[in-house]
């Protein structure tokens, strides 16, 4: 028996291939940038910083994960998230009006109302590609364009500001020294995780992505999953429309476009199979610290941003082809 | 006449006529050959891209870093342009050759990495998109010289009271490509292969087809078609801007997808997604002529995008269905 074989780390690598390669990238980022910017990388406010900023792009990118497991694709998660952004915005701003009003209460239901709206999205979402059986890219795209045109045409285009402090609070405050959106990152993540793994409806959403009609004669109720995966994936938009407008202190159409093709991509880097079947919200949030931690590392370098995106693709292209070379 | 209720352009060209009717009785501007000519030619940079688009989705493929790879296009030919002169045919040559040189990295990454197109040219979009604000910055540039701001024009009409109708070189050139797309896909065996491609990889492959030069000829074409539309849109709007064209790339997915192409591969007409191009132009003009408020456009497009592809969807569905069917008599 050689070495190499007993070895705990080739063992953990062979039955996780990725999820260890994952942690390699992540350990990897964090040392070097640690070395490379000392006193400035590896601190409490860097982390913190981190902490503030990956919620928005990662509750939104768990959204677009969940439907590519079921090998489909949401491309409405941007616009569902800025249209129910602008419901709760435009709740808040017409009910509260001098000392008197209840904030609290106000501020509940707005944010309810936008979760039914990005709900109901998810919705149309499903019952469009369930029932219509038109496919999930088309459908979505669709349903992309006619959100955003309810934004545009509901706001006249304008931005949506000054909102109450204790919404603010949701994007900005912290617990216990965690940062509040953090909490509701992990929050999601860990329910996410569960229903994908615990419950029959989570697992069923993987079977779909690995072969929808085999699913479909093994007596589950394939539609049925699809719907489900679609309103959470609303939902999820919904929540990430909360901490956005509380972090932008606004609501706006066209917000966070250039978010759509990231969440992609971060779904991919951290493991979801583009064709659905495969993919844990582990590697998601993994792959989501690793590509904020070399943004973050980039910009205190004083790198341009625009190389950290050029940087988000290259690592994609290389976890690809490492992919490749571990299916042989 | 069965047959012809199948088909997604009937449908197209039905709409179409519906909406050239109603917007020819309620404006008289609509029909006027000035207001359609102006029209087109400011769609014909997105056309130009579709027929691309078009021959990558019936690969079985897409492409969503074409915006980017038409931007650096556009960003080299104005610079060596700016500094060392030239030509239209040049201006045109440089715009073609940087293009074809991006599509064939994706034709590349995608036939040697075998994933997703979808996913690898989002990762080249990011790359193509981040070098290209690295280096210029984000930078305008609009001092062209005087032979590119010239109008264009090949061919001039003159009506009898004088008025002056422009064929411009972007608008030409569009109308040209989209007939080399349609020979290129119906008389030609790599035309052939690709719908064959589109169809069924494996089968394609056990044909003993070169997949691989195909991969690189449609994500070329892809490319070179980016590029040229890239040079007419700088021609134009007179202006190069970093965030133009980057962000338009779901725009002429939607355009070409109204025009009956399939997601999944194998089928799609040029004619259909000429017809989808021209659904697209004619609603953004009804809003400005109509005195629309311009927030509808999107809801408007939305709402054909939604009905159109669900009507596809059950048209396919109501097919599978016949197939199914066995027929003894």
């Amino acid at each position: 028996m050689s070495l190499k074989k007993t070895n705990p780390f080739s063992e953990l690598y062979r039955k996780y291939p990725n999820f260890s390669l994952l942690i390699g990238l992540f350990l990897l980022t964090l040392i070097l940038f640690s070395f490379m910017v000392p006193g400035k990388f590896f601190t409490l406010s860097n982390f913190s910083s981190i902490a503030f900023q990956l919620p928005e792009l990662g509750i939104l990118t768990i959204a677009m994960a969940i439907t590519m497991l079921s090998g489909g694709i949401n491309l409405s998660i941007i616009a569902t998230a800025n249209l129910s952004g602008i419901v709760m915005a435009s709740i808040m701003k017409a009910m509260i009006q001098g000392q008197g009003s209840p904030v609290g209460l106000i501020i509940t239901l707005a944010v309810l109302a936008g979760f039914g709206c990005s709900l109901l999205v998810g919705l149309a979402n499903g019952i469009i590609i369930a029932f219509i059986g038109v496919s999930p890219i088309l459908a979505t795209l669709g349903t992309m364009t006619l959100v955003n045109g309810i934004s545009i045409l509901s706001t006249k285009g304008y931005v949506i500001s000054g909102l109450p402090d204790g919404m603010l609070f949701i994007g900005n405050g912290s617990i216990l020294g965690i940062p509040v959106p953090f909490v509701i990152f992990a929050v999601v993540a860990l329910l996410v995780g569960f229903w994908l793994k615990n419950m029959p409806s989570g697992l069923s959403n993987y079977l779909i992505g690995s072969n929808e009609t085999a699913t479909r004669y093994s007596g589950v109720n394939t539609k049925a999953v699809i719907m489900k995966t679609h309103i959470l994936s609303g939902l999820l938009s919904g929540v990430a429309a909360m901490i956005m407008i509380s972090r932008f202190n606004s609501a706006r159409a066209g917000y966070a476009e250039s978010y759509l093709l990231v969440t992609v991509l971060a779904s991919v880097f951290g493991g979801v199979d583009p064709s659905g079947g495969f993919g844990k919200v582990g590697g998601v949030v993994l792959s989501l610290f690793i590509l904020q931690m070399v943004s973050s590392g980039l910009n205190l370098l004083g790198v341009s941003s625009f190389i950290s995106v050029t940087l988000w693709g290259v690592l994609l292209i290389g976890i690809m082809i490492v992919q490749k070379y571990q299916r042989k | 006449m069965s047959n012809l209720l199948k088909k997604n352009e009937f449908y197209l060209v039905i709409v179409i006529f519906a909406l050239v009717l109603f917007l020819g009785i309620t404006t008289d501007q609509f029909l006027d050959p000035g207001n359609l000519l102006e029209l087109f030619t400011s769609y014909s940079f997105l056309g130009t891209m579709s027929a691309g688009m078009l021959i990558v989705l019936i690969s079985g493929g897409i492409d969503l870093s074409f915006t980017a790879t038409a931007t650096i296009s556009q960003y080299v030919m104005s610079t060596l342009i700016i500094e060392y002169g030239g030509n239209i045919f040049i201006a045109y040559l440089i715009g073609a050759g940087v293009g074809v040189g991006l599509g064939l990295v994706n034709g590349l990454l995608i036939h040697f990495i075998k994933k997703h197109p979808l996913i690898i040219t989002i990762a080249t979009l990011n790359i193509f998109n981040g070098l290209l604000m690295y280096f210029t910055k984000g930078k305008w540039i609009y001092n062209f010289p005087m032979w590119f701001s010239d109008p264009h024009d090949v061919m001039v009409f003159e009506s009898a009271e004088g008025y002056i109708y422009p064929i411009t070189l972007p608008l030409f050139l569009f109308f040209i490509i989209f007939v080399i797309t349609a020979l290129i896909l119906k008389y030609t065996k790599i035309g052939r292969k690709i719908y064959a491609l589109g169809g069924n990889k494996e089968a394609a492959r056990r044909m003993g087809f070169n997949i691989f030069g195909l991969t690189l000829f449609v994500y070329g074409f892809m490319g070179l078609l980016a590029g040229i539309g890239s040079v007419s849109h700088a021609l134009i709007v007179q202006t190069v801007a970093p965030n133009a064209i980057v962000g338009k790339e779901l725009d002429v997915i939607a355009a070409v997808v109204l025009g009956g192409a399939s997601m999944d591969g194998g089928s799609g007409t040029v004619i259909g997604t000429f017809l989808g191009v021209a659904l697209v132009a004619i609603i953004s003009n009804a809003v400005i002529l109509l005195g629309i408020p311009s927030y509808w456009y999107q809801i408007l497009l939305g709402t054909i995008i939604v009905i159109s592809v669900s009507i596809t969807a059950i048209n396919n569905k109501r097919n599978m269905k016949k197939e199914a069917e066995i027929n003894v008599a």
